[in-house]
């Protein structure tokens, strides 16, 4: 769907993006991450033939995006961050303008602003003037200007910076709604939020790319390294540590001593099994009070530190 | 031609939500309506003459305070980056906001329509100056109003685009009146340069082919360069 082949970006003499090669597939969310200057904004606003790239190619089905940029602008909805939009003007004639710009059927305009504003949940906020709303709001007018005339492909410059967890889960709620028949593409510096809607994630570092793979597999890479962290009461750390070793597939454990006698115990498992069951049933048969037990698996944000710190 | 008809209805509706339309039409009117009677019944003559060579001197305050928000207020906001990537292409929308600021000094002038029919029963009106007059006028409007939007998408400060145009505008008004400080050799060209005695042959009810291409290229000029920053901006 999306082939980008050696983009390379220069502000003056800073690079931005460095020699990026990424082919997007039909129908994928895609994730962009990265931290804050590692060229996210500039790789998605070349995306979108805002900016001419210094070097490569970017090719969506086929058009080039810098030879052919009004046919490529026809396919893609665009979501700049914060979005920003005229403050005078009302919701309503906003979307209207839009709509006329993209060239739907005046006689479709109504309904078509009407079906955006109850996906985007805007329908009180139509007559209002734009610089009056609040942020999330902003943002959804923002996402409504993005889908008006239904484009193929989406992409949306962190679509929920600056919005509250209620709005963030809401405009979640709708990307996924409407990632399920178009490719998405959002950038992102919020973990969580890549983990929880992306197929796939590329992790942006100094305008390269650092780490491209589809969300699961990038977490489950680093399964082996799954930990089982308890606390207990009333034990020796001696008798503690023999008793997790006995545990059959334990390959590991380390024994601190906390605050009010409780012992907290690390351990790795043999090829990431889970193996908080058999410990619960070990500790069972002893007097120790078992307060904590939990698995900690490696988030994407472990992994994101990892790879944006050791470069 | 769709998308230039959109940016254009966008751009002139854009105008009368803020205060600044009105404000400028008030003061358009309020200052030439003063100029223009104030001597007009010491002259004891039923022409508009006067009031018509007030227009470069008011156009050249005029005109960039009307186009000095069309490109710079975008770029503050960075609404641009919406608007550049909708399927439109530079040259429609350079073409939209320049129709709608030209437009909108037509709507500005329509009032002062109101002069040449009082004083047409004040006495014998010559009606061919006065029809001269204002597409003089117009050309006029529409040569300032390129460069102001020129000046308007160099910058992201409004005020900045507002003293740039102006200064441009007063330029080209005053070079007649200052060419006693050019060498004689460049006297011809500078002398074709300024915009006001382009613009008296119309007042004289002379409506020459040469005048109109004047008007015509400073408006090309100004909108290829809009073209050009605009273009750099991307």
């Amino acid at each position: 769907m999306i082939h980008v082949e050696n983009l390379t970006k220069y502000y003056r003499d800073v690079c931005a993006v460095d020699n990026i090669n990424l082919d997007i597939q039909k129908g994928e969310i895609l994730g962009i991450l990265g931290p804050n200057g590692a060229g996210k904004t500039t790789f998605l606003r070349m995306l979108t033939g805002f900016l001419k790239p210094t070097q490569g190619t970017i090719r969506v089905k086929n058009l080039s995006v810098i030879t052919d940029g009004l046919g490529v602008k026809k396919l893609m909805g665009y979501l700049p961050e914060s979005a920003p939009i005229y403050k005078e003007m009302l919701a309503y004639d906003y979307l209207q303008y839009v709509a006329g710009i993209r060239g739907i059927n005046p006689d479709d305009i109504p309904s078509r602003i009407r079906s955006l504003s109850d996906l985007c949940g805007l329908n009180n906020m139509m007559h209002k003037p734009i610089g009056e709303l609040s942020k999330g709001y902003k943002q959804r007018v923002g996402l409504a200007h993005a889908m008006m005339d239904d484009p193929e492909i989406l992409v949306l410059d962190e679509p929920t910076s600056g919005l509250d967890p209620n709005q963030i889960v809401e405009i979640r709620d709708i990307i996924r709604r409407i990632g399920k028949q178009k490719t998405i593409i959002l950038s992102t510096h919020i973990l969580s939020e890549a983990e929880a809607t992306c197929d796939r994630v590329v992790i942006i570092h100094k305008g390269k790319i650092a780490a491209d793979d589809r969300t699961e597999n990038l977490m489950a890479a680093k399964a082996e390294e799954r930990l089982i962290k308890l606390s207990v009461m009333n034990a020796e750390p001696q008798a503690l540590r023999e008793l997790l070793r006995s545990v059959q597939g334990v390959n590991q454990v380390d024994v601190v001593g906390g605050p009010n006698d409780t012992l907290t115990a690390t351990l790795t498992c043999e090829g990431g099994s889970d193996l908080r069951t058999s410990v619960y049933l070990a500790i069972k048969d002893t007097d120790w009070l078992l307060v904590e037990l939990s698995m900690e698996t490696q988030t994407l944000e472990s992994i994101f530190r990892q790879i944006t710190l050791e470069r | 031609m769709k998308q230039l008809y959109h940016i254009f209805k966008k751009e002139l509706y854009a105008y009368f939500l803020s205060p600044i339309a009105y404000i400028v039409i008030a003061i358009f009117l309020i200052v030439t309506g003063w100029f223009f009677f104030s001597t007009f019944f010491l002259f004891n003559q039923a022409s508009l003459r006067n009031f018509f060579a007030l227009m470069p001197i008011m156009f050249s305050f005029v005109v960039p305070a009307v186009t000095m928000r069309l490109f710079a207020e975008e770029l503050n906001i960075g609404s641009h980056e919406l608007l550049l990537t909708m399927p439109v292409t530079i040259r429609q929308v350079v073409l939209g906001k320049y129709l709608a600021g030209a437009f909108f000094m037509v709507i500005t002038l329509m009032p002062t329509l109101s002069y040449p029919l009082t004083i047409s029963f004040l006495g014998q009106l010559d009606w061919g100056p006065v029809i001269g007059g204002y597409i003089g006028t117009f050309l006029l409007a529409g040569a300032f109003s390129a460069v102001g939007l020129f000046a308007s998408s160099l910058t992201k400060n409004q005020i900045i685009a507002f003293i740039i145009a102006m200064a441009i505008c007063f330029c080209l008004t005053m070079l007649d009146k200052m060419l006693f400080f050019i060498p004689s050799a460049l006297l011809g060209f500078m002398g074709y340069l300024g915009a006001d005695s382009h613009f008296a042959n119309f007042t004289k009810g002379i409506i020459d082919t040469r005048d109109i291409l004047y008007f015509a290229s400073v408006a090309f000029v100004g909108l290829y360069a809009t073209h050009m920053s605009i273009e750099d901006i991307t």
